[in-house]
C-alpha cells in the first residue's frame, strides 16, 4: 500500500523545467572549453578544463596533426571529425585559419591528429558536466 | 612551429591532461576528484609501461 502511495507520488511529480542556464552552459561550454563552469562560478573547475583541453588540442597542432572536415567517406574519418567538432570554437578557429593541414613526414604528426580528437571528446564530457551542474544533478 | 614528442612524453601528456578532465567530470567532491584524477594518471602510465614491456618480451 505504502509502495503504491509512493509510486503515485513519484509519477505525479512534474518534470524539472528546463532553465535558461540548462541550455546556455552547455553551448557555451562547447564553444569554449571550461566556459560552461566558469559561467555557474566553477572558476577552478573551468580553468582547469580550459587549460587542459587546451592545450591537449594546441599541442595537437602543433605536432602537424590532422582536422577532420565534414565527411562522408570511411567511418574513421567521419568519427575523426565527430571528435575534432567536439573542441568547438577551437575547431571553428582552426578551420577558419586553415591550420592542420597534416604532415606525413612526420610519425609524430599522427600522435597529434589523435590529440586534438582526444581533446574534443573530452570537451563532449566536460559539456555533459556543465549540464549536470546547471540542472542541478551535481554540485 | 613544430612540437617533437617522443612516445613516453605524449604519453606523459596525453595522460596528464586526461586525467585533469576525468577527475572533474566524473566525482562530486574536490578530493574525491583529486583522487580519482590521481588513479586515471596511474593507470594510463601504468598501462604504457606494463604494454611497452609486454611487447619487449614478446619481441624476445
Amino acid at each position: 500500500m505504502a509502495n503504491s502511495t509512493t509510486a503515485k507520488t513519484k509519477a505525479a511529480e512534474p518534470a524539472q523545467p528546463a532553465s535558461m542556464m540548462s541550455v546556455i552552459a552547455p553551448a557555451i561550454g562547447w564553444l569554449i572549453p571550461g566556459a560552461g563552469h566558469m559561467i555557474q562560478k566553477r572558476w577552478i573547475r573551468g580553468l582547469l578544463l580550459l587549460v587542459s583541453i587546451g592545450t591537449l588540442f594546441v599541442l595537437g597542432l602543433l605536432m602537424q596533426g590532422h582536422i577532420y572536415k565534414a565527411n562522408g567517406g570511411d567511418i574513421l574519418d567521419i568519427l575523426g571529425f565527430i571528435g575534432d567538432l567536439g573542441a568547438g570554437g577551437l575547431y571553428i578557429t582552426t578551420l577558419t585559419m586553415n591550420w592542420g593541414q597534416g604532415a606525413i613526414a612526420f610519425a609524430i604528426a599522427d600522435y597529434g591528429t589523435k590529440f586534438m580528437i582526444v581533446a574534443g571528446l573530452l570537451n563532449f564530457i566536460a559539456v555533459a558536466d556543465a549540464y549536470h551542474i546547471a540542472i542541478g544533478k551535481k554540485q | 612551429m613544430t612540437v617533437q614528442l617522443s612516445h613516453f612524453s605524449a604519453a606523459f601528456v596525453f595522460a596528464l591532461f586526461a586525467s585533469i578532465v576525468f577527475g572533474i567530470t566524473h566525482r562530486e567532491t574536490t578530493r574525491d576528484m583529486v583522487r580519482y584524477g590521481l588513479y586515471c594518471f596511474a593507470m594510463f602510465l601504468g598501462g604504457v609501461l606494463a604494454a611497452g614491456w609486454a611487447m619487449w618480451l614478446v619481441r624476445r
